[in-house]
């Protein structure tokens, strides 16, 4: 199995649901709590697992607006576990899942310079690394109603930007996305073979007019739909 | 696969369901607790609204319910002390309700209207408006005058549905939709929900917007229009779409008073309004007998265009051929508006082309069979899918209620309402044009109003002003300057009664409204106004009481300080009497249950409200011996009826509950919405899902149910004969009211146009518009739209402060760089502030995030958060006054029609700052924190149990170490 997600481009608003659930679902998940400093301080900040960046393309008037979500890309070949001194950061061999075990971890912050996703955050608070789980503790778990079975951000999202699933299965609705909207992966050149993927905005053909009219005055019309009317009430007498 | 531990304690455990109120969009929630502490807050997939999925407030309710500005217990403002300096002490409930009680009765048993009660964020304006009604005050309102008045009363006196939360796009079916002035909105979850729809069908998507950002983002196409021209606009397609003759024929006759006759007799009491016979039926021209006939006769064949001359000789014409007239001429030509729009004629013309597109060659049906109202047999419902949806930049403007018509006859001319892929209404709505509710304006001691405080005028005799043409109201709402005033002015009420004009008042209750900061225009002198006393040494305006669960800026300026609970503490209604979750195929409403402990001193302000109610007499509460007829606000819910089998919920009624909509109480009531996931859902039969205002059984059901008067058919004013009355009026012409002072004659002739129309707005009608180059207007970002939770630890985390945005190339060719220290200078104030450049921006326009800044020490924050160091208010720029101009009086900055306040109206010029002159200008002084309110933590590690780590083995480490 190969677990990751699917971020759709063209329906993302940006609005910041799948980050807060992340958030909140987290804080009392598996790696909990995530810390945040100064909350009602001068320069609050915090441990996120999910951040939303938002993007100009283009100038204007032919400027456009990426909301682009980022998180772990539960990386086939990920440097943050590669470079881990302690063996605390691991792919998981059953789903490919990137986990940072917070008993082993010494929080020598490696993981977080070799990844270039910035998706790992140091638990300032608690002197260790963590990160994205998939929500390995929603996902597995038999307690939930089988619908309810995903990542928080997943279950979240309003505007069904977010898909999960096993890329490893042709026929799942992630892999499906990805083969059908044309989904890629993000700095895929830096060699890591991250898992995510992502779906472009949709480029939509021009829409059908009718076709104009050759312009004709006010009174012309008029009479025209004068005499349209006559016709339609000539006409129904007839019938 | 490795077994992996058990992470969460299931059995310690619990979920209860109920109604979010993080915003306004009442989604329906899953509350996971533990203890007495929130696990995990999701979406409740069975619900309605949102279908499991919830927004990034929603999924913050922890950090709500863990603020440390939630108020504790009820505060007084101490003796001695000076309103807003922040010094109060606290008392108990008992103290606090003798004294309001005691205040409340001495007002009622005198002069009621010396009661002003007012609500901001409210979800519950059928019991306040009821309670304001049962103490006999015409004096209340909710804060629609301040959001959403033009959308509702533009909708309600045109199609007797409209945007904001009237109606719904009809997600499943558009193939077209067309989106005006939305960032965000009031169905914050659901527009997302149905954004998604639209693009995964391959529907195109316009947003109409001068900012792109929100939806905008992930629009097709993204006009980034100049501000206040969306009516110009709108106009231009109705004039590309009548010149190519692109409109629906039949839906117009059958359904629209297109076919009406208008009188032709300039100069008299008659010219404009509709014919009638004799016994008041409206009349169109029967082209068999060549005279007038009733509309309502659909045997009748009807002329839509044309003009004649009955027997008596009266001239009219048709409402379609004043339409027509009216909009083929050139002003509208989109060569002549291009400029102003800052949208290209090509551009305009386009996208007119494609509505009609869509509307006329990708019709699409539903086979199912219905009867219209005169019994006409339709085997099926003809959508012509355009959806459109409009809101806060239409809303926002003085010429907004206008716009809002303007967008609705383009609606209309395509046949696109309440039909298969268009925009659909919700129940209750559609209404008949208008609802039948007058405004109260006759007040007696102890006795309540005769009718709600609100209601819809239709015509000058339904104004609330006395026998000298003066405003009753002390917000002046349906007076000659702002004469449907639907939701009332509560941007004006401060300022009116300081003033002592009209009159002055004695007290002043607010529920959750932040009058002293950013929900007030001029919100530097309104601070100003609250502490103005009189030459006695007394305020001028009293007694200020202020309900909120939260330590806001109106709390520092109170007198009275009543602590409510959060919304997962109580036991609430969202009911269909009020503001419901209805969906459009179903008619729902809702419940809030408790969900945790209050571990404060604070009482849920319905609860408040039946008490004082009862305590002060109100027929409605109490029996003729005093004694309670209800023993607290749920015993309300289940027993009191509006009418007989008509209650706050209209699920599961009864006695047993097996009963909808209509029904005797059930006493079980609660507990039955709580077993069905806090909500009642009434699904409409298929056959009465589309063209609802025509639709026989449909409005059979409606009239049945209570939604609507009769059954009769609610018929589209393309031309509205209300708005005629007004502007005869303004010529003197009209048989009944009349205004005295010149500028209300001349607004009523200038701006109540019976055809939907555009003009100026009116502060660039009365300023030096090259002195202020600059349109300036401010959103809400999606992920405090609507919130009361800018302090909320994690929200803002992704905002702690705003920037003024500007189109980078117009703020470069001005020597602006990003984040440059500019001044922000409007007719009334200036303000100084920090600019950060952007693409997706009309280049006339700078706008900001609003209610982002915050008075330092307010909410709970640090004295120097950036919330109050970086974050500032657009709201110091705008005054509650149009400009001055001599010899008038001074005219409330809003809309001349609705009252609805004007914020986007406002125009500003922009100058670098001298180096060194950094920080925001204006500076407050720091909020003193209440007694006892806990301390605010320097870190937060908030989990309900202690995490379960997943150990990874020694043996893998060493087998696959870092290498996989």
């Amino acid at each position: 199995m190969k677990l990751g997600l699917v971020i759709d481009l063209d329906t993302c608003v940006g609005c910041h649901a799948c980050a807060v659930a992340c958030k909140q679902w987290n804080t009392s998940g598996t790696t909990g709590p995530l810390s945040d400093y100064q909350p009602y301080g001068e320069e609050p900040s915090g441990v996120w697992f999910n951040r939303i960046r938002h993007y100009e393309v283009g100038d204007y008037p032919t400027n456009k607006t990426i909301n682009a979500p980022m998180s772990c890309m539960h990386c086939d070949d990920a440097a943050c576990v590669t470079v881990c001194p302690t063996g605390a950061s691991y792919k998981r061999e059953e789903d490919g899942i990137v986990l940072v075990d917070q008993s082993k971890c010494m929080g020598c912050n490696l993981c977080s310079w070799a990844c270039p996703y910035g998706a790992r955050e140091l638990d300032e608070e608690a002197g260790v690394m963590k990160k994205c789980t998939l929500c390995v503790d929603r996902i597995y778990d038999e307690n939930l109603p089988e619908e309810e079975r995903k990542p928080a951000c997943v279950l979240t999202c309003p505007s069904h930007a977010r898909f999960f699933g096993d890329f490893d299965d042709p026929q799942s609705e992630v892999s499906s996305l990805v083969r059908e909207r044309g989904g890629y992966a993000m700095m895929p050149e830096l060699g890591y073979q991250p898992v995510n993927k992502y779906l472009p905005p949709r480029q939509r053909p021009k829409a059908p007019t009718v076709a104009a009219k050759q312009s004709e005055d006010s009174g012309g019309l008029i009479a025209k739909w004068l005499k349209r009317q006559k016709d339609a009430f000539n006409q129904l007498g007839e019938g | 696969m490795a077994a992996l531990p058990e992470f969460e304690n299931h059995a310690q455990q619990s979920i209860k369901t109920t109604t979010c109120y993080m915003c306004a969009c009442r989604c329906g929630i899953k509350v996971t607790l533990e203890g007495n502490e929130v696990r995990f807050i999701q979406g409740n997939p069975k619900h309605p609204v949102n279908k499991g999925v919830l927004c990034a407030k929603g999924n913050a309710g922890i950090m709500k319910q863990k603020s440390p500005a939630k108020l504790t217990q009820p505060l007084l403002r101490k003796a001695g002390t000076e309103r807003g300096s922040g010094e109060f002490e606290p008392i108990s409930w008992d103290t606090a309700l003798d004294l309001l009680t005691q205040r409340l009765r001495k007002i009622r048993a005198t002069d009621p209207k010396k009661l002003a009660f007012f609500t901001g964020r409210d979800q519950m304006q059928a019991l306040t408006g009821l309670w304001a009604s049962q103490f006999g005050t015409i004096n209340w309102a909710a804060h629609g005058g301040f959001c959403s008045v033009n959308m509702a009363a533009g909708g309600l006196y045109m199609t007797g549905q409209s945007f904001w939360e009237f109606g719904d796009p009809d997600w499943d079916h558009a193939k077209y939709f067309m989106l005006w002035g939305v960032a965000e909105d009031h169905a914050s979850n659901p527009i997302k929900i149905g954004l998604e729809k639209l693009k995964r069908r391959g529907a195109k998507f316009v947003a109409i917007n001068p900012v792109r950002t929100g939806y905008q983002a992930i629009a097709d196409e993204w006009i980034g229009i100049r501000p206040g021209t969306d009516g110009l606009l709108a106009l231009a397609f109705v004039h590309v779409l009548l010149k190519n003759e692109q409109f629906d024929w039949d839906f117009l006759s059958r359904y629209t008073n297109s076919t009406q006759l208008v009188i032709d007799a300039p100069g008299t009491s008659e010219h404009g309004l509709l014919l009638r016979d004799g016994s008041g039926e409206l009349q169109v021209w029967n082209q068999a007998t060549n005279a007038p006939d009733a509309w309502v006769d659909t045997r009748v064949s009807a002329a839509l265009f044309g003009e004649f001359k009955t027997v008596e000789g009266v001239q009219v014409k048709t409402v379609m051929t004043l339409l027509v007239e009216k909009y083929l001429s050139d002003d509208y030509a989109p060569e002549n508006v291009a400029q102003r729009t800052g949208v290209d004629a090509s551009t305009i013309e386009r996208l007119a082309l494609e509505m009609a597109h869509v509307a006329f060659k990708e019709t699409i049906t539903i086979d199912t069979p219905w009867e219209d109202w005169a019994g006409r047999k339709h085997e099926k419902f003809v959508g012509r899918p355009v959806a459109m949806h409009a809101m806060r930049g239409i809303s926002a403007h003085s010429n907004g209620f206008q716009t809002c018509r303007a967008i609705h006859l383009v609606q209309i001319l395509l046949g696109a309402v309440d039909c298969p892929g268009s925009h659909l209404a919700k129940p209750p709505f559609p209404k008949h044009v208008a609802p039948p509710v007058k405004p109260a304006k006759h007040m007696a001691p102890n006795t309540p109003l005769a009718s709600p405080p609100l209601g819809f005028p239709m015509g000058p005799e339904d104004l609330v002003i006395d026998d000298n043409g003066d405003p009753l109201r002390i917000d002046k709402a349906y007076s000659w300057e702002a004469p449907i005033a639907n939701h009332g002015m509560m941007h004006m009420v401060i300022n009116n009664a300081v003033k002592g004009d009209p009159y002055s008042i004695d007290t002043l209750i607010l529920f959750m409204a932040n009058m002293s900061w950013n929900s007030s225009m001029n919100t530097a002198e309104v601070q100003q106004l609250l502490k103005k006393k009189n030459d006695d040494g007394e305020y001028c305006l009293p007694f200020i009481v202020t309900c909120d669960a939260f330590h806001s800026e109106m709390v520092n300026f109170s007198d009275l300080v009543l602590p409510d609970t959060t919304y997962l503490e109580r036991f609430d209604t969202i009911s269909l009497l009020d503001r419901p979750i209805s969906e459009p195929h179903a008619a729902c409403d809702s419940i809030r249950q408790a969900s945790i402990e209050p571990d404060r001193d604070v009482r849920p302000w319905q609860e408040v409200l039946i008490d004082v109610g009862t305590r002060l007499g109100f027929p409605a509460l109490s029996n003729e011996d005093g004694s309670a007829k209800f023993k607290d606000y749920k015993d309300f819910i289940v027993n009191w009826e509006k009418a007989p089998g008509i209650g706050f919920l209209a699920g599961f009624r009864g006695e047993n509950g097996e009963k909808s909509m209509l029904g005797e109480p059930n006493q079980n009531k609660w507990d039955a919405y709580i077993e069905n996931d806090c909500f009642f859902e009434y699904k409409l039969p298929v056959n009465q899902r589309y063209y609802r205002f025509a639709n026989k059984d449909y409005l059979a059901w409606a009239k049945s149910v209570g939604f609507n008067a009769h059954d009769g058919p609610i018929v589209m004013e393309l031309y509205s004969e209300t708005l005629q009355k007004f502007k005869l009026a303004g010529q003197g012409l009209y048989d009944g009211p009349l205004p005295k002072a010149d500028v209300d004659k001349q607004r009523l002739i200038d701006y109540f146009d019976p055809l939907p129309d555009w003009y100026v707005p009116l502060e660039e009608q009365r300023i030096d518009n090259k002195a202020f180059e600059f349109h300036a207007v401010n959103q809400r970002p999606m992920f405090m739209y609507h919130s009361w939770d800018s302090q909320n630890a994690w929200l803002r985390q992704i905002m702690t402060h705003n920037y003024l945005y500007m189109n980078r190339a117009k703020a470069l060719s001005m020597g602006i760089e990003d984040l440059a220290w500019v001044w922000v200078s409007s007719h009334h104030s200036e303000i100084r502030c920090q600019v950060k450049l952007m693409e997706g921006c009309n280049p006339d326009t700078v706008w900001t995030w609003n209610a982002i800044g915050k008075q330092s020490g307010a909410w709970g924050l640090d004295k120097n958060a950036p919330e109050s160091k970086r974050g500032f208010l657009m709201n110091h720029l705008i005054s509650e006054l149009l400009p001055s101009v001599e010899g008038e009086r001074r005219l409330t900055n809003s809309d001349p029609v609705t009252g609805q306040a004007a914020w986007y109206d406002l125009k500003v010029n922009i100058r670098l700052a001298a180096p060194g002159e950094t920080g925001v200008y204006p500076e407050f002084d720091t909020i003193k924190p209440l007694p006892s309110m806990s301390d605010t933590p320097s870190v937060l590690k908030y989990a309900t149990h202690t995490a379960v780590n997943i150990e990874r083995s020694m043996s893998d480490v060493i087998k696959r170490g870092g290498l996989r």
